[in-house]
């Protein structure tokens, strides 16, 4: 198969709705998501520089604002993880190899 | 039997126990590539640990809990901003990257463009970056035997960091991706063994009670309930001296600087090469994505116990200890930082035992041996197992030690690793062989390559031990989310890029870090600096933040969008390739036709 073809079975494939609605599905999740986990980060970055004295309020004992607020920091990446994990696992792996296979047997022809 | 010679046994056997992996990694290996990407065949849970052990490095292990020993809290944002930035390599970059590249950052990058100038861009900012980043290892390396082994003379410190390189280049050659992805993999269990054992026995101390140890870090650091808030070492409040009241510019710089370095933190991992190349090493994206998900796992409870290593060092240790004590003359004088005897009182000499009762004024002329506070951990070790001087405490101090130079040899080896992939496959093989070189030819300038990389870093390491390795490791984040991650992300998501867009974000953003960097006051204006104020005598600070990222990572983005959208060249067609290729892994390992 010469360049010319392979490069039609790549648009094709790109064009195709299938493809279009892989790309939608995983950018929708994936460009939200990190919008979101960034400015939770920042948020937190931002208020340890300029919300001293409300940061520092002790809330269970020692236990402050501040480290609570960090350890939040912890939960939110893993159940974005996890969140991640699942929406992939179940929306985006089948229709991602089935594609791949249509586009591998179609190079080969 | 002392801490240092059980030390130096359970190191020897380390090293002993990789270089039978990695020789038995290398005879296994059959088809050249294997050198990269270690045949592509480890496992989501494999790939996962290894890249736990390619990136906790010595600075996370000994600097983040040195760093809460000595500040409290202010430590802990390091932990946090490590472990977040994990979430931009899973959900942008891990799965379309080991979709569509071979073996190095500039396969991904050069995909639609011209591949020498891009592949150029690549290799360099791989190398620089990887470079920065080995020094601060191999200082840190010399400094952690050097505090360990109670070696204060230079030239055995020299022979050290030399012998560490001499390792990691066999490591390297030998072994090659598969060989030192098994020592990242024996590094992280042994350094999660370590840090499992030593934060259960601080817990245990205090009745797995986080408030109470908490309570007692605050008390014994002296500074109270300021300890355990954000403030002591980043964003300070700045006092005019003459007036007595709050510098406001000054105070806002020192903030600015702050979030400049958690942005280098969130945005620098994912461009850093060494990481990035692991995603080579397993066989889909879906596996890529597993690896990350393990790697989170068990960075994630690294970092959690990083608190109570940092406040439990800072509520068992004397603060002498944390520090490892501090400078004295050969008659066991404290000195200060000009090398005269500290006077106080009525005394003309006090000794370390004495140094409780100096007054604040005299107490402010101590000089540290270890101003960082990288022994924290060790020392606390050596205190949980009994003390210094008993059974108990040397072979807790011995065992920790251990693991913390296995974890500065695997990181070494995979920056090596990255480098010298880099090196030939951008380099060699597309910019100066146009693509014409045997994948046998390759390898061996891969392996040449390591060599010499490896040796440049021995020599560049020992003439740079007197830098300090965060400002080394700052230099590498900075560096990586500047110019790499721009570049990266763009190739993968925006269709108009093109090749000078590339080729600027990357040359863009290193120099706007690495110029940022030269006018700042780590390089000269302060007492801290590189070029100390009082030695010199002129400044050229022009630039207020120790940290550039604030800045140089958007001109690093400006650069890449300037660059691609004053060049007419747009690649639709292999823009078409290379999503299709990204979002499916179709076509997955084989070379893109040019």
């Amino acid at each position: 198969m010469g360049s010319t073809e392979q490069d039609k079975v790549w648009a094709e494939t790109q064009a195709s709705p299938e493809f279009q609605d892989l790309k939608r599905s995983y950018r929708g999740f994936a460009f939200p998501l990190t919008f979101a986990f960034l400015v939770w980060y920042f948020l937190y970055v931002i208020l340890t520089a300029f919300a001293r004295s409300w940061i520092s309020t002790p809330v269970i004992g020692n236990i402050n604002i501040a480290l609570i607020l960090g350890l939040l920091q912890f939960v939110s990446t893993f159940l974005i993880m996890w969140l991640y994990e699942r929406h992939s696992s179940h929306k985006l792996d089948a229709p991602s190899e089935k594609i791949r296979d249509h586009v591998d047997k179609e190079l080969a022809k | 039997m002392n801490s240092s010679t059980l030390s130096t046994i359970l190191f020897a056997a380390f090293v002993a126990f990789t270089l039978v992996l990695v020789f038995r990694a290398g005879r296994s290996t059959k088809k050249s590539s294997d050198f990269y990407d270690g045949g592509g065949s480890f496992s989501g849970f494999q790939n996962g640990l290894a890249i736990a052990g390619d990136y906790m490095s010595a600075a996370s292990f000994l600097g983040i809990a040195g760093t809460i020993a000595l500040f409290g809290y202010d430590g802990f944002l390091y932990s946090i901003g490590f472990l977040v930035a994990w979430l931009v390599a899973l959900l942008l970059i891990a799965e379309p990257l080991r979709n569509s590249g071979r073996f190095t950052m500039g396969d991904v990058l050069a995909f639609r463009m011209k591949q020498r100038p891009v592949r150029g861009a690549a290799a360099t900012s791989t190398m620089v970056v990887s470079v920065f980043y080995l020094m601060a290892q191999m200082v840190g390396a010399g400094a952690l035997v050097s505090l360990l082994l109670g070696i204060s003379d230079p030239n055995a410190k020299s022979l050290i960091i030399a012998g560490v390189g001499i390792l990691m280049i066999i490591y390297v050659t030998v072994g090659g991706m598969k060989g030192t992805t098994y020592v990242q993999i024996v590094k992280a269990f042994l350094l999660m063994i370590g840090a499992i054992l030593l934060t259960f026995m601080v817990l245990w101390t205090f009745h797995f009670n986080i408030s109470e140890l908490l309570g007692a870090a605050a008390e014994k650091s002296g500074k109270h309930a300021a300890f355990l808030e954000p403030g002591l070492k980043f964003g300070k409040e700045i006092i005019d001296p003459t007036t007595g009241l709050l510098d406001a510019g000054k105070t806002l710089i020192s903030k600015l600087d702050l979030i400049s370095l958690g942005m280098a933190l969130v945005l620098g991992t994912a461009g850093l090469p060494h990481i990035l190349i692991r995603f080579y090493t397993v066989p889909t994206a879906k596996a890529a994505r597993k690896s990350v998900n393990w790697a989170i796992g068990n960075i994630g409870v690294f970092y959690l116990m990083t608190i109570a290593l940092g406040f439990g060092a800072a509520a068992l240790l004397s603060r002498t200890d944390l520090f490892r004590g501090y400078k004295v003359d050969v008659t066991g004088c404290l000195m200060d930082a000009k090398g005269a005897a500290i006077v106080d009182g009525s005394a003309n000499c006090t000794t370390l035992e004495n140094v409780a009762n100096l007054s604040a004024d005299a107490k402010k002329m101590l000089v540290p041996i270890d101003p960082s506070g990288n022994v924290a951990a060790p020392q606390l070790a050596e205190f949980l197992g009994g003390g210094h001087g008993t059974t108990g405490g040397a072979i807790m101090l011995a065992v920790i030690g251990a693991i913390a130079f296995a974890t500065i040899l695997a990181v070494v080896a995979g920056l090596t690793l990255a480098s010298s992939s880099s090196f030939a496959h951008d380099l060699y093989a597309n910019v100066i062989k146009r693509g014409k070189a045997s994948p046998e030819q390759e390898v061996r300038v891969a392996k040449i390559s390591a060599i010499v990389i490896g040796l440049i870093s021995i020599v560049l390491a020992i003439g740079a031990q007197g830098l300090n390795v965060a400002f080394l490791v700052a230099i590498a984040f900075a560096i990586a989310a500047s110019g790499n991650l721009p570049a990266v992300l763009f190739s993968l998501f925006w269709k108009r890029f093109n090749t000078r867009g590339a080729v600027w974000a990357i040359y863009g953003g290193i120099a706007a870090a690495l110029v940022l960097l030269i006018f700042s006051p780590n390089v000269s204006g302060a007492e801290t600096s590189l070029l100390k104020l009082s030695e010199v005598g002129f400044r050229f600070d022009y630039f207020p933040l120790a940290n550039p990222g604030i800045v140089s990572i958007p001109l690093g983005f400006l650069f890449g969008w300037i660059g691609t959208i004053t060049s007419n060249e747009s690649n639709t067609q292999k823009y078409a390739e290379l999503e299709v290729r990204s979002m499916t892994g179709a076509a997955i390992g084989k070379a893109v036709q040019h």
